[in-house]
């Protein structure tokens, strides 16, 4: 069973476009949308959810308004700036300590100095992951709470899930959708993965953001390949990135063109290769080609 | 005034605004300071060309265990929430790049054994891009956690009459951290479904902050359905830049678009009015 | 000796499960007594972080000189070794079939965690 992931560094540069391209060519894998903070891969694969789980994030300190004292402990203690006098009053005093949990990293050290033990430390639900059938195959997607934290714990829910699919079904290969970035979520899409393909762009944020993903990879002795998407809007910055990653020891996968046809397809919750054969659908069939070359290279 | 320029979706064009904004704002005379808190990607630098003045490592502590005064009862591991700190075998294992630094473990330990030693995590850069202020993080590559970065970042932010912070993309911690204590937070779009999809997740997430929020449109087009959101969601749309190729070729050169074209320049300060107005009310 | 098997159910027919800090069972057998024990991970199958140096802590205070598994990330094997857990991975079958695969000498000692740890 392999596990391809599709990573940017740089945000924006259309790796979910790939990924569901990828899903029209592939037509035997598992798809796991990994970019959990903000997961599109659903707009254009239209799953149909068939089972739903709550993903429990990390523990959260809570203060029970009624046991507070506004001692304010907690607050002295507390290296997040986490606790702060907001809570309501109770019989002894007319306001207490409350937790903020958008800052509030669940270290328990205010549950440890409260003279009246007014603080706990609670499993928090942090979002909800789903596996789900789409035309392409299974989907395992999730949608991590509003400002919630621990979306790594939640990346690797998703990708185990994706794997014991894909041997359920007896299918050899995830598509993972990853995130942006070089930090938790990404850590947690790359790690034992076969293969890393990074999608950029030809500028120069791009080309930065690129070397430090392949930094990345490389740390983690993932093979990588590179694609250079709307490749065309600057063909000396293309050639440029090539260069570079190559001197990186990264492989070329090849070339997509800048093309109208990817946000109409979007629109229209069609992947490119449904929307149209010509085009920068030409160049996604002979990236996909590559791609699926270097997969059959890793399996041996 | 501190302003965060965030948005679900990558690449909507943050830093292009960011950098921009700052540059014309500085332009004009007022004291403006930029801070780059993407710092697992931080592109500022390639617009902005910053003269940096000093360049300092960004240090987390975490514990380090005196063998001759740990007498082996285990508090610290059952203290630590993160298991950066365990008690197998005789002395406590550390595991530092699990620390959070909460100072949990020294709490429990009876004999003082264990202290605190800073470890690097990412370089700070700080300097000016000609009378703008400039600061950069650059979270270590392979390190995971990017908000104490980010609070390194902000930590050495000078005062300043007008301060612009670029978030990373997304909706999750880091951004969180970037945008906590702004005054407004500028969500950058574009019109496309997945742009849109992206929007609604940050208007849900700066609202669970409750920070006053305004959007503006990249690349816009004649799609209206961005427009229709922030309408009926009662979110002022500040501005909107047309999809025009001459500005995705002057970023992909690492261009300020507001150096370039006096239309583009014009826009930004519009911008800047428009934002200050939004706070000074 | 006191060899423990992460298992997915709670006998010696159970299926050693691949995973370690995160496995169902940890199945701890006295070759001497024969006798068995049987310990839930539940805490750790929802564990944030460090769950594999929790499982870790837990084998090495069920007293284990060995673990029989099936992959061991390098966090779990830096906590085994500080124990003095040897590790076998790669273990594959039965509860039994595993034990005895290893009283038959046919397990290798790893020297190294089998995989990279899930995210940090």
């Amino acid at each position: 069973m392999k596990e391809l992931v599709v990573i940017s560094g740089k945000g924006g540069t259309g790796k979910t476009s790939v990924v569901a391209a990828f899903a029209s060519l592939a037509k035997r894998a598992v798809l796991a949308d990994c970019d959990v903070d903000a997961a599109d891969l659903h707009l254009v694969l239209e799953p149909e959810v068939l089972q739903r789980h709550d993903f429990i994030g990390g523990k959260k300190a809570r203060i029970d308004s009624d046991q507070c004292m506004s001692c304010g402990r907690c607050q002295a203690v507390c290296r997040f700036k986490a606790s702060s006098m907001t809570g309501p009053g109770n019989d002894l005093v007319s306001k207490t300590y409350r937790i903020d949990p958008l800052a509030c990293e669940g270290c328990g050290v205010c549950v440890g100095v409260c003279p009246v033990s007014a603080v706990a430390l609670e499993p928090t639900t942090a979002g909800e992951w789903f596996v789900s059938h789409t035309r392409y195959g299974p989907m395992v997607h999730a949608r991590l709470g509003v400002a919630a934290d621990n979306s790594g714990k939640l990346v690797s829910t998703v990708r185990t899930a994706a794997s014991d699919l894909a041997k359920q079904h007896g299918l050899g290969l995830v598509i993972v959708d990853g995130p942006p970035g070089i930090g938790c979520p990404v850590i947690a899409s790359l790690t034992g993965a076969s293969l890393a393909v990074v999608v950029t762009e030809p500028t120069l944020s791009g080309l930065h953001d690129l070397e430090r993903v392949a930094e990345l990879t490389r740390h983690f002795g993932i093979p990588t390949l590179v694609c250079v998407n709307k490749w065309d809007i600057n063909p000396d910055l293309t050639e440029r990135i090539e260069r570079q990653s190559e001197a990186m020891g990264l492989k070329l996968a090849g070339r997509l063109r800048y093309d109208g046809a990817v946000t109409a397809a979007q629109i229209l919750k069609q992947t490119v290769i449904e929307h149209s054969a010509l085009g920068v659908s030409e160049d996604m069939t002979k990236f996909w080609a590559t791609v699926s070359a270097a997969l059959e290279v890793e399996k041996q | 005034m501190k302003i965060a320029i965030a948005s679900g979706k990558g690449g909507t064009g943050k830093t292009t605004i960011a950098t921009n904004l700052g540059y014309v704002a500085a332009a004009q005379g007022r004291s403006t300071v930029y801070l780059d808190c993407d710092v697992e990607e931080p592109n500022g630098h390639i617009f902005l060309k910053p003269t940096v003045d000093e360049e300092r490592p960004i240090t987390r502590p975490v514990p380090q265990v005196d063998a001759s005064l740990c007498n082996g009862c285990g508090a610290c591991g059952k203290a630590c929430q993160f298991s950066a700190i365990v008690c197998i075998g005789d002395q406590p294992l550390l595991f530092p790049k699990l620390c959070h630094s909460c100072g949990g473990c020294m709490r429990t330990c009876p004999t003082g054994a264990l202290s605190e030693t800073p470890r690097e995590i990412g370089t700070l850069r700080i300097g000016r891009s000609g009378l703008l202020g400039f600061i950069e993080g650059r979270l270590n590559v392979g390190e995971a956690m990017s908000p104490p970065a980010i609070r390194a970042v902000k930590a050495a932010a000078p005062v300043a009459d007008l301060t612009i912070i670029d978030a990373p993309p997304g909706t999750s911690c880091p951004v969180i951290e970037s945008v906590r204590g702004c005054d407004m937070v500028l969500l950058v779009t574009e019109p496309t479904p997945f742009g849109l999809n992206d929007l609604g997740l940050a208007v849900e997430m700066v609202s669970a902050m409750k920070l006053p929020m305004r959007v503006v449109i990249n690349r816009a087009g004649r799609d209206g359905k961005t427009r229709d959101f922030c309408d009926r969601n009662g979110i002022r749309i500040l501005a909107e830049i047309p999809d025009v190729r001459s500005v995705a070729e002057a970023y992909s050169r690492g261009a300020l678009i507001a150096e370039l074209s006096p239309t583009y320049r014009g826009g930004m300060e519009c911008l800047l009015d428009a934002l200050g107005q939004g706070v000074a009310r | 000796m006191r060899i423990a098997v992460t298992a997915q159910g709670t006998d010696r027919e159970a299926q050693v499960d691949p995973r370690f800090g995160r496995a169902k069972y940890f199945v701890v057998v006295d070759t001497e007594s024969g006798q068995l024990e049987v310990v839930d991970n539940d805490v750790n199958l929802n564990a944030v972080q460090g769950a594999g140096i929790q499982a870790a802590q837990k084998v090495a205070g069920l007293r284990a000189d060995a673990v029989l598994t099936g992959n061991v990330g390098p966090k779990a094997f830096t906590a085994l070794q500080a124990g003095k857990v040897t590790v076998y991975v790669g273990v594959v079958g039965t509860v039994r079939e595993a034990l005895e695969k290893f009283q038959a000498g046919q397990l290798k000692q790893a020297t190294t965690a089998s995989v990279e740890g899930h995210w940090l």
